[in-house]
């Protein structure tokens, strides 16, 4: 039992742990009389910093989604949580195929870290980083709210709940990961890297 | 203590998609290259387990903590706004690695570049807000 529990506060957790934690999380939302949608909150930032007045998609009761800022504040805290206390760090044990289709891009050291340092430390910041990151960031909230939702509205609540098309945006979610994958990433990556 | 409850789940969801590795761009990188299961069995349980709270709340009628019928709104029909806003979507997702909820909780693991990508999210929504009249929905 001690070696259980030690091993899920210090080790990483397997898909079997997660799966069911990311159903709890939607049973406690629905529990609490709210739908889970995390770029809601996006939304709800454009309302409460005036895009009213550009759009009148912006134009109401940001307030209602008050409960949502909350919720992602947590989310920030538990990220700060299991990095200091629970080990949540360091390498990525990702497939060896994953990491040699990396190297093969000019990634240096894929998976010894969360996220690629190339992309996402200091240290690399410039013109090109700067705008990967920031064109990669417009396309998932222009897409998110396009679409109706992101990953927590229709892959997990919406296809939770039968919905016809939230399959149909999960398959469009496949159609731009896979294009970006194979077609675009190896192009920007010889720029970018 | 009526919005507490929601940053304890916040707490929560954000150690399991971190000690998950949900929010690394690597686990994404890898789902689309279909060269693990990993992201599918976290997916694929938690839609499997999903399906069966949701009927079990229709089923059983039962009631949220405020005392009113637990409901689900049903998204209207359409197709291309559906798979055209999810292709942006994925274009976005594949790039940066990280969906919205991974965002935040990157912020806190202290990865602070994510900002310039929560920052074009942001900026993202609101090119939506204003283009949405004119795109076919």
């Amino acid at each position: 039992m001690t070696e259980f529990i030690n091993s899920v506060i210090y080790e990483p957790w397997p898909w079997y742990l997660v799966g069911p934690a990311i159903a709890i999380t939607l049973f406690l939302l629905l529990y609490f009389g709210r739908e889970f949608g995390v770029s809601a909150s996006l939304r709800a930032t454009c309302a409460a910093i005036g895009g009213g007045k550009i759009s009148s998609f912006f134009d109401f009761d940001w307030k209602s989604q008050k409960w949502n800022f909350v919720f992602v504040f947590g989310t920030v805290v538990g990220g700060t949580v299991s990095s200091l206390f629970m080990n949540s760090k360091g390498a990525v044990d990702i497939a060896e195929s994953t990491k040699e289709a990396l190297i093969g891009m000019g990634m240096t050291n894929p998976g010894s870290d969360y996220l690629p340092t190339q992309l996402f430390t200091y240290e690399n910041l410039g013109i090109g980083t700067i705008l990967f990151l920031l064109i990669g960031g417009v396309l998932v909230g222009f897409g998110a709210r396009y679409a109706g939702g992101c990953t927590s509205g229709h892959a997990i609540s919406g296809l939770s709940n039968l919905q016809l098309p939230s399959l149909i945006a999960v398959i469009g979610f496949f159609i731009g990961g896979l294009t970006m994958t194979y077609f675009l990433l190896p192009v920007i990556f010889s720029w970018v890297l | 203590m009526k919005l507490f409850k929601f940053f304890l789940v916040g707490i929560f969801f954000g150690i399991a998609l971190s000690k998950g590795e949900v929010v690394s761009w690597f686990r994404i990188y890898e789902m689309f290259r279909f060269d693990a299961f990993h992201m599918y069995g976290i997916i694929g349980s938690a839609v499997v387990l999903g399906a069966l709270i949701t009927w079990f709340i229709k089923r059983t009628s039962m009631k949220s903590v405020e005392g009113s019928l637990i409901k689900f709104t049903p998204k209207k029909f359409s197709i291309p706004r559906y798979l055209v806003g999810g292709t942006f979507f994925g274009l976005g997702w594949a790039m940066v690695g990280a969906c919205p909820g991974p965002m935040y909780i990157l912020v806190g693991k202290g990865f602070f570049t994510i900002f310039i990508v929560i920052i074009g999210a942001i900026i993202g929504t609101m090119i939506y807000g204003v283009l949405r009249p004119k795109l076919p929905h």
